[in-house]
């Protein structure tokens, strides 16, 4: 482990102090004992990948969530929150990822939601339209109080979710990745919104992937990596190349590109492919890609939420509809086949949501295992027992999923297990190509070696495989190459020897103006 | 990694708990408790022929209810099979009436094997329109089948204007009796009605448990996205499942006016709610994924059983209501704790 290092002495005074906070779900530890100070009228940034902690920090700091250890120093002297709600009266708030405004709603009434004003007769609905026009007015909006959130742009929601937070007189603002839906006039305008905050003495903290966007606007840097707190520093002395180092660790091996294998014909081959937003956006979110993967080859797609890694893989996998372009799997063109006839020509997706996408919960493990490939072992109208089992425990023992048989219910598996699971169901299919999107997404370090290192192998034996990662660190892992997405493009194409920053640098995370 | 797992499992499996027991073999111990009171209450509860007499009215109740069940376990409700059983009776009716054809100056009796052949592919023909308003046109289940419902009913009323064909027998020179012999006649003492409610439930359970198409329903009910993505052709299995139901709808509509020897345009009015308490009953999970035949078939017998054991002590129809609603609701309650609990730990 890094050795925490020492404060430096800060002028400005602590209003909110964290000291050992730790918290465990189970054996799973998401915060290993973090001490950091917020201090009044600055701002301070966590930065750190994917599931090293950030978010469990935020929502302790705000009350959603209680630490396991530790405690929370607000103004000198420790508080317990038991919901958020005690928290916001001491007049922390937080700003979550997701927007949780009610869309049918007006700009008052979300600003009160929860909250309303009594009046003698019912709801004093002028003098809420009286406030919500003061706070318009102080973040310098010009949005009337009375249109329905839905008719706003998502940067104006988000100035709207900043005004609740301030019409309940908050000290300190938690905002978590504010800027990922923004444009970069949007962006703008929030960090005016935040230096005029500051201004007045609100504490806020920020999280964003955004690095040098965040480094703009931070005053003080908190780096967490694996649940642990990995250095602090105030702005003077940081740089860019400085959180990438302790984000993401030199430490940890998650493998080597396989070696000493062939590569072979070109089995997936993507041309000119364009995809409307599926959510009616007049933009693409896949935008004129080609690529080719070749059997044998492992191929990291890397890029921020929002590059269209998903959107790309979805529509190869024939969930989503291509507006244009070609996908060709070993010389055929697939463009017009179902999922299931895909699968069956051997092009298999993990998708990133296993909850969502990936398992059926009321399933066992063992079904969950065969469901894609059904077929396999059906003999006229029924299904064989004994070839479902043999399949069965042959995925359980390739993909090593720990568990106490195939009966199991597949919520008694570990995040880690039930990713294997999803990705044993597709390679049971056995594909020529799997697509993995985000495939160490919510498990812990010692599964995301395992997986890749089954990657690895099969790769060895002539699988293609992309997969799509938002963490750098694991495309220097087994990919052969490296493409970065940007805006539904390929921004750049690396070979596996290059440098983390490079590979950062060209996602777009530089967006600042 | 291991031990957290085993850990966990083993949690949730105590190695014997009798309130799990009874909690999971609620809709069987339901079935024998009630069968003991009835018996002790009336010494005409507990007799061969009485068993057989309210297993022929659980028929009507258990082909809708495996029908529904399907549809349950897609994730979906069917809330038209009543309607369509009124409508394949009276359509049944009007063959047997027989059908004239003004341009050959004849009329057509059509022989009864062809009356059930034709009722039951109508019945399938109004499913499959709510299974594509459903798979394709993305209705809601409960919209799409509501609105299928009023449309069969007016339908029914509409064909015999509100009135009943009451002469359903056929005649020996015109080659179409037998239509009784669904619901009168029986087979080593069984009435037929029951043997076909059996062999619907066999069919249906070697369906779900054996079958390829068994194995997508289950889990286009659980997880659609997930099915989806795995190939499983989530709208084929939709629409299936609806077309089944509506094909059992007139099955049970057959039996039903066979038993009655008539046939009305208002039959079967809220016989859908009763078909989903019986899947409900039988442990099924609203949301999808869960339940099985045998649990529908105990949950129909534990409404029929309870409804005639009320009748045979002599109470009150209004209480039967009141009975049967609350068995209804204990089921649920006993569903979400069951469910409840599994449902979290995801």
């Amino acid at each position: 482990m890094t050795d925490v290092p020492q404060q430096k002495p800060d002028l400005a005074e602590v209003v909110l102090a964290a000291r050992n906070v730790a918290k465990s779900y189970g054996n799973v530890h998401a915060l290993k004992g973090v001490n950091f100070d917020i201090h009044r009228g600055q701002v301070t940034t966590l930065f750190g990948e994917n599931g090293a902690g950030k978010s469990t920090l935020m929502k302790i700091l705000s009350g959603v969530i209680q630490p396991t250890s530790g405690e929370i120093i607000l103004d000198g002297k420790p508080v317990a929150f038991n919901n958020s709600t005690e928290a916001r009266d001491r007049g922390i708030s937080i700003i979550h990822q997701e927007l949780s405004l009610a869309p049918n709603l007006s700009v008052r009434d979300n600003i009160f939601m929860g909250r309303e004003i009594m009046g003698p007769t019912g709801v004093d609905f002028a003098e809420e339209e009286r406030q919500a026009r003061r706070l318009m007015a102080e973040l310098e909006e010009d949005i009337d109080p009375l249109t329905p959130v839905e008719e706003l742009r998502l940067g104006q929601q988000q100035i709207v979710e900043i005004a609740r937070a301030l019409s309940v007189d908050s000290r300190i603002l938690i905002m978590d990745e504010p800027t990922s839906a923004l444009s970069a006039s949007e962006v703008e305008v929030l960090f005016k919104v935040i230096r005029d905050l500051t201004a007045k003495g609100v504490s806020i903290v920020y999280i964003s992937h955004h690095l040098e966007e965040a480094l703009q606007i931070t005053d003080h840097a908190v780096v967490l990596r694996d649940g642990t707190m990995t250095a602090y520093a105030p702005r003077a002395e940081i740089d860019l190349e400085w959180i990438v180092r302790n984000m993401v660790g030199d430490n940890y091996d998650l493998g080597s590109p396989p070696e000493g294998h062939v590569f072979g014909e070109v089995a997936l081959s993507v041309r000119d492919l364009t995809v409307a937003d599926p959510k009616g956006g007049a933009f693409n979110v896949v935008d004129r890609l080609s690529l080719d993967l070749r059997a044998g080859e492992v191929v990291c797609i890397y890029g921020l939420m929002g590059a269209g890694r998903t959107e790309l893989l979805e529509t190869v996998a024939g969930r989503l509809r291509a507006s244009s372009g070609e996908v060709v799997l070993e010389g055929r063109e697939i463009s017009h086949l179902s999922i299931a006839e895909r699968i069956a020509r051997g092009l298999a997706l993990v998708p990133e949501d296993r909850q969502r996408d990936g398992l059926v919960q009321t399933m066992s493990v063992g079904e969950n295992l065969s469901l894609a490939s059904i077929a396999s072992f059906t003999k006229g109208l029924f299904t064989q027992k004994k070839a479902e089992r043999a399949l069965i425990d042959a995925s359980i023992r390739e993909v090593t999923v720990k568990t106490s048989g195939p009966a199991a219910a597949i919520g008694s598996l570990s995040g880690g297990n039930q990713q294997k699971v999803v990705i044993g169901k597709m390679l049971a299919t056995k594909p020529r190509v799997i697509m993995l999107d985000e495939p160490s997404r919510g498990i812990d370090i010692g599964a995301k070696a395992e997986v890749f290192k089954l990657l690895a192998e099969e790769a060895k034996r002539g699988l293609a495989v992309i997969y799509s990662t938002s963490e750098v660190g694991e495309c220097l892992s087994i990919a052969h190459r490296i493409i970065v997405m940007h805006k539904g493009r390929i921004s750049a194409e690396f070979d596996s020897n290059v440098s983390k920053e490079k590979i950062m640098a060209a996602s777009g995370e530089s967006v600042a103006a | 990694m291991s031990d957290t797992t085993l850990a966990r499992t083993a949690a949730a499996k105590p190695a014997f708990s009798l309130g799990r027991l009874l909690l999971e073999g609620r809709a069987f111990f339901a079935l024998i408790l009630i069968v003991a009171v009835f018996s002790f209450l009336s010494p005409n509860y507990f007799t061969v022929s009485n068993f057989l007499i309210m297993a022929s009215h659980v028929a009507i109740y258990g082909i809708l209810a495996v029908g529904m069940l399907l549809v349950i376990l897609n994730g979906g409700i069917d809330l038209s099979v009543g309607s369509v059983l009124a409508l394949s009776g009276v359509i049944a009716g009007a063959l047997m009436q027989g059908v004239e054809m003004q341009a050959l100056g004849v009329i057509l009796y059509p022989p009864v094997w062809a009356v059930v052949v034709l009722t039951c592919a109508l019945g399938a023909a109004v499913g499959a329109v709510n299974g594509v308003l459903i798979a394709w046109f993305k209705v809601p289940a409960f919209v799409a089948t509501l609105g299928v419902m009023y449309v069969a009913r007016g339908i029914a009323l509409l064909m015999t204007n509100g009135l009943t064909y009451n002469n359903l027998s056929g005649r020996p020179e015109l080659g179409n009796t037998g239509f009784d012999w669904l619901g009168f006649n029986r087979l080593a003492g069984i009435p037929i009605s029951v043997l076909v409610l059996a062999g619907i439930a066999v069919l249906a359970g070697l369906m779900l448990s054996r079958s390829a198409f068994g194995r997508w329903l289950y889990a286009s009910g659980g997880n659609e996205r997930a099915a989806d993505l795995s190939g499983v052709p989530v709208k084929r299995v939709k629409i299936t499942v609806y077309t089944l139901s509506g094909m059992l709808a007139a099955v049970a509509g057959l039996v039903l006016s066979s038993q009655l020897t008539s046939a009305g345009p208002t039959a079967g009015t809220t016989y859908e709610l009763t078909a989903i308490a019986a899947v409900v009953i039988g442990g099924a999970a609203l949301t999808g994924g869960r339940g099985t035949v045998r649990g529908t078939m105990l949950g129909a017998f534990v409404i029929g059983f309870l409804s005639d054991g009320l009748v045979i002590i002599g109470v009150s129809s209004y209480w039967q209501t009141v009975f049967t609603g609350a068995v209804i609701v204990l089921a649920v309650l006993m569903n979400s704790i069951q469910y409840g609990k599994g449902a979290r730990k995801g």
